[in-house]
């Protein structure tokens, strides 16, 4: 297994991140931002609010248009700028290959129709069109983010919040994106059900082998879920590199004050 | 035969930049040489950096100069990746406290470093239950969260979770603290059986008897320390 893995392991980033720059009119978003991301690695993004983190997802996802850089993802269609694709090419690369998780999942999910439909609507965007194949593959997803199938037919609106965000999930990845962004996945839920989202996220990532990016205040997450680190602060990278070596030993004196500001329980 | 571990000349500093940026140099001039199937204990009095030239060795502290090298890698400015597939095959860590995702049952706790190696979940559960056994873990704990056992018990599961692959290099930071006779033969058994297979091994025991028992050397961390004190 290992040596089938070494073989398709393909020596290149799966995204190359450069010189990113996002302005808020005479404010910084984010600036010279650049970082690498290979493929089945989670990138953890922490820092506080207003460093600029979530600015840098939603240029990723192509919410917003940064005024420079490249954004360079290596996928089915070769190398290409992502900054640089037509609107259309982005929508399609985004409900095809990659998926945003959104800290709200009530802005990831359409309220008004049922959880079976959330998940068969990426399906249907994705080219599907046979309804009893889109429906069993909805149910089964269901099932792999812990919801009793049985409820496919009910609206997300019935659903308690760590539901939701397990089928904002399910619906992001049931087309086998190789890319996610999440933003806070674990914002705003009890911390019991917190563990159990971190849980999930971490076996998927793992069958699935994909990569992600996920944005979030909390190293507590980052600690268990992110590969490497990227600390910002007021819109700039101030230290990057393995999780455990910028939490046990912070070089950049923000990542310090950061860490050393943890409630421990 | 190469060393498994090198460690030549490495020196640590910490920068606390909420104290007004005072450097603490707590180490210099650092070396260590372990052969596959070698096991070395790092010795002297607590605070004197024994832990500290393990975290330089398993990369999650910086070294500030020198060369540290595990399996022929260079940890010193390695690609983080790098590092992690060093770890995921190669250096195995049994540290003194579990870090886990709460909820997954201590089984699968186990078994994931062989998961992650791409061992199938059946066989990979099938031989963390087999160490489990061996550490007196009962059965019925096997699908709670290690998380809820007692401090003796999560640390048997870090132990069980440690040796679960078959590192050829591994650093153990008191893995006979605080356990019972009975748990504390089972681990140095384990620890024989790793050197018998070839690890090469750092550890820190401050039990002696144990250190005699599995220690084929001693290597005293207090002649690294910093030739000048730090002054205030």
């Amino acid at each position: 297994m290992s040596g089938a893995l070494a073989v398709l392991a393909v020596e290149e980033p799966l995204l190359e991140v450069t010189g990113l720059t996002k302005r808020y009119g005479g404010r910084i978003g984010c600036t010279d931002v650049a970082f690498d991301l290979w493929p089945g690695e989670v990138l953890g993004i922490v820092g506080e609010s207003g460093s600029g983190k979530t600015t840098l997802l939603r240029c990723l996802a192509g919410e917003l248009a940064p005024e420079e850089g490249r954004v360079d993802y290596t996928g089915g269609a070769g190398t290409v700028d992502v900054l640089a694709m037509t609107e259309p090419e982005r929508r399609r690369l985004m409900r095809t290959e990659w998926a945003l998780v959104h800290q709200n999942p009530r802005d990831g999910l359409r309220l008004g129709v049922s959880a079976g439909a959330n998940v068969g609507e990426r399906l249907m965007a994705a080219g599907w069109r046979h309804y009893g194949r889109i429906r069993e593959t909805a149910a089964d997803w269901l099932g792999r983010v812990e919801i009793d199938p049985t409820r496919i037919d009910e609206r997300p609106t019935a659903f308690s919040g760590g539901m939701q965000q397990r089928l904002q999930i399910a619906r992001n990845l049931v087309t086998g994106p190789r890319l996610v962004l999440m933003d806070e996945p674990t914002g705003g839920l009890d911390v019991s059900v917190q563990a159990r989202l971190l849980d999930l996220i971490r076996g998927l990532v793992r069958d699935l082998g994909l990569s992600a990016i996920v944005v979030t205040h909390d190293l507590a997450v980052v600690r268990l879920l992110a590969d490497r680190l990227v600390v910002m602060k007021e819109g700039r990278i101030v230290e990057s590199g393995l999780t455990d070596q910028v939490l046990d030993d912070p070089q950049h004196a923000y990542t310090q004050l950061l860490v050393s500001s943890v409630l421990r329980v | 035969m190469e060393p498994m571990i090198v460690v030549e000349g490495a020196a640590k500093t910490f920068t606390l930049h909420q104290q007004g940026g005072i450097a603490l140099p707590v180490m210099e001039g650092a070396a260590l040489r372990v052969m596959p199937g070698e096991c070395v204990a790092l010795t002297g009095p607590s605070g004197v950096g024994k832990s500290t030239l393990m975290r330089m060795i398993y990369g999650n502290y910086l070294a500030a100069e020198g060369s540290v090298r595990v399996a022929g890698l260079e940890i010193r400015g390695a690609r983080a990746r790098d590092i992690l597939t060093l770890r995921r095959e190669t250096l195995g860590y049994v540290s003194q406290f579990l870090r886990v995702v709460p909820r997954v049952p201590c089984i699968d706790v186990v078994a994931e470093p062989l998961t992650a190696l791409g061992v199938g979940v059946e066989e990979a559960r099938g031989r963390a239950g087999t160490l489990l056994r061996r550490l007196n873990i009962p059965e019925a704990l096997w699908s709670l969260s290690p998380l809820t056992f007692s401090g003796g018990e999560q640390q048997r599961v870090n132990i069980a979770r440690g040796f679960v692959h078959a590192y050829p290099a591994m650093l153990l930071d008191e893995p006979t603290a605080s356990l019972d006779a009975a748990n504390r033969a089972e681990v140095l058994a384990l620890i024989e059986e790793a050197k018998a297979r070839g690890a090469a091994i750092v550890g820190i025991f401050h039990d002696a008897e144990a250190r005699a028992r599995v220690c084929d050397r001693e290597l005293d961390v207090g002649v690294f320390a910093p030739a000048q004190p730090v002054s205030g």
